[in-house]
């Protein structure tokens, strides 16, 4: 069972509050239009699925109803950091070069 | 290679079993292989198969960082079906059906194929509409496959709650009787038993650690244990490590690893003689030939490659079983794993060419490689051989993610995900 702290909240609750929502930090094109069929497939479809530190969407859906980032190792599950969506996270996780936020929805 | 016979069998156990053959040789590698596969689990063993026994490629090697069928071939809930909605799903998957219904014959080998069929339950008006449209569309393709109403879907599983009464009452189903389980184990030992027969050399506790690409053309693979391996044609059937492998190559793939669980109970005597899923209580149940009953669902929403699961997804699941089976309600569960599935965005699988010359990937199964093991080995051997891909795997392109061709098949089939 993880225990994710939810930064809305500021408190830590059951996995089971919450709804995985992939991976974390993915600009939309800012003109779909002009993407080649290669960036918009990149942009829909191939995500990071390191082994290792992960920086992903979870929504607290059973709690406060809003989105937020977590950074977690997908290898020991150990979570290091909660953050808002919009800043990077404190430590762990590097940032990636294309990080212009973008709110899940 | 020993042959298995009942004549074989009484003769050893006069002899007290003592004077078995190996069922494979521990080789030491060569250096130049026409054909290597990384991963020896069950599509990786068979690819070897095939290659060896129809193509006549019988200088490979098989390169496994663990053990042979020790990732999740045999980690799996060991159904084995076809009713997938779309065409190339539904060819590729009754491809393998057909080649699963000789499989102990060929091998030489029991894999405990057994046909009890495979029930997939509809509980909303939505569910009966889906399933009706699958059942026509696997007829089309020529897959054995019929709408039950909730009468006959009683009489099949005369313990199963059928009553109105329920939280999710049971409208009907899809029947295919010529599904069933094998027994997973065997048949990653039975692929590997008679790919070592026709040379094919298997290296177990040998990791790869990096791929040799050399002007945009695979070389061969390094591993940790024997150095550097050359190869013609390297195919790489990896499963959960699919995305590690392919960035050695320097390309990405769609995928997104999770854990699988699964669940067996204590062992009970036979009660359940076919196999139930439901993906609206989203749950499945089959009852081994040793008793125990076998217990999957869906994924673990998170990616995760810890090969352990979260007890919520235990708990859900569990819920969908006892909603079915009030029956089982006092059943103890024995053991729990999980396994990690390499996922596509479509729910179908990536057979494929990649960007680096000669290097091709199998991957991407998600929740339903095991049912497609024979068929998935059998056209990755023959795209091997040639250099082509088999018709059969040319939709599965891992290009097909870029020109929009995907083979939607999430939700669509009887899929549980």
């Amino acid at each position: 069972m993880l225990h994710i702290h939810c930064p809305h909240c500021g408190e830590h609750r059951e996995e089971d509050e919450f709804h995985y929502k992939g991976q974390a930090h993915i600009a939309r094109p800012l003109d779909p239009e002009s993407c080649t069929d290669e960036q918009w497939g990149d942009y829909l479809y191939f995500r990071d699925n390191p082994r290792g530190l992960h920086r992903e969407v979870w929504f607290h859906s059973a709690g406060c109803r809003k989105f937020f980032n977590v950074v977690r190792d997908t290898q020991t599950y150990e979570i290091h950091e909660s953050y808002l969506i919009g800043t990077q996270p404190a430590g762990s996780g590097t940032p990636d070069s294309d990080s212009t936020e973008v709110q899940a929805s | 290679m020993q042959r298995y016979s009942a004549l074989g069998l009484l003769t050893q156990g006069l002899r007290h079993h003592e004077n078995w053959q190996r069922v494979w040789r521990n080789p030491t590698p060569k250096k130049h292989y026409d054909v290597i596969v990384v991963g020896g689990g069950g599509h990786g063993l068979a690819t070897a198969y095939y290659l060896a026994k129809l193509h006549g490629v019988t200088n490979v090697a098989v390169v496994e960082k663990g053990y042979l069928g020790g990732g999740n071939t045999g980690r799996n809930t060991t159904i084995v079906r076809s009713n997938y909605l779309w065409d190339e799903a539904a060819h590729l998957y009754e491809h393998a059906m057909k080649l699963w219904e000789g499989l102990s014959q060929d091998l030489n080998y029991n894999v405990m194929f057994s046909q009890r069929g495979v029930l997939n339950l509809g509980h909303t008006l939505q569910d009966m509409r889906d399933i009706q449209r699958r059942v026509n569309a696997n007829r089309l393709n020529g897959i054995d496959s019929e709408v039950l109403d909730t009468q006959q879907v009683q009489e099949l599983v005369p313990i199963m709650d059928c009553s109105p009464n329920t939280r999710y009452p049971i409208l009907g189903g899809s029947w295919q009787p010529r599904a069933g389980v094998a027994r997973h184990d065997a048949v990653a030992w039975g692929y590997a038993r008679a790919a070592d027969a026709l040379g094919v050399d298997l290296l177990q506790q040998t990791e790869v650690t990096d791929l040799i690409v050399e002007q945009g053309t695979v070389k061969g693979v390094s591993t940790a244990r024997y150095g550097d391996l050359y190869a013609e044609r390297v195919g790489c059937v990896v499963a959960g490590n699919s995305g590690v492998l392919a960035k050695m190559a320097g390309f990405n793939l769609p995928l997104e690893s999770h854990p699988l669980q699964a669940l067996v109970s204590e062992p009970i005597k036979p009660i359940l003689d076919t196999v139930v899923m439901s993906n609206h209580v989203h749950g499945y149940v089959s009852q081994s030939d040793k008793g125990d009953l076998v217990i999957g669902a869906g994924i673990d929403s998170y990616n995760g490659y810890g090969q352990r699961g979260s007890f919520p997804t235990i708990e859900h699941t569990l819920q969908a079983i006892i909603e079915l089976f009030p029956i089982f309600s006092r059943v103890r569960m024995n053991r729990q794993w999980g396994g990690i599935v390499d996922t596509c965005p479509d729910a179908c699988p990536i057979i494929s060419k990649t960007p680096v010359r000669n290097l091709f990937f199998n991957c991407g199964w998600g929740t339903g490689g095991f049912k497609a093991t024979t068929g998935s080995g059998h056209v990755f051997a023959a795209s091997l051989a040639k250099g082509e891909m088999h018709p059969l795997a040319e939709p599965f392109s891992m290009f097909r993610f870029h020109t929009g061709a995907l083979v939607d098949e999430h939700g669509a089939a009887g899929v549980a995900h």
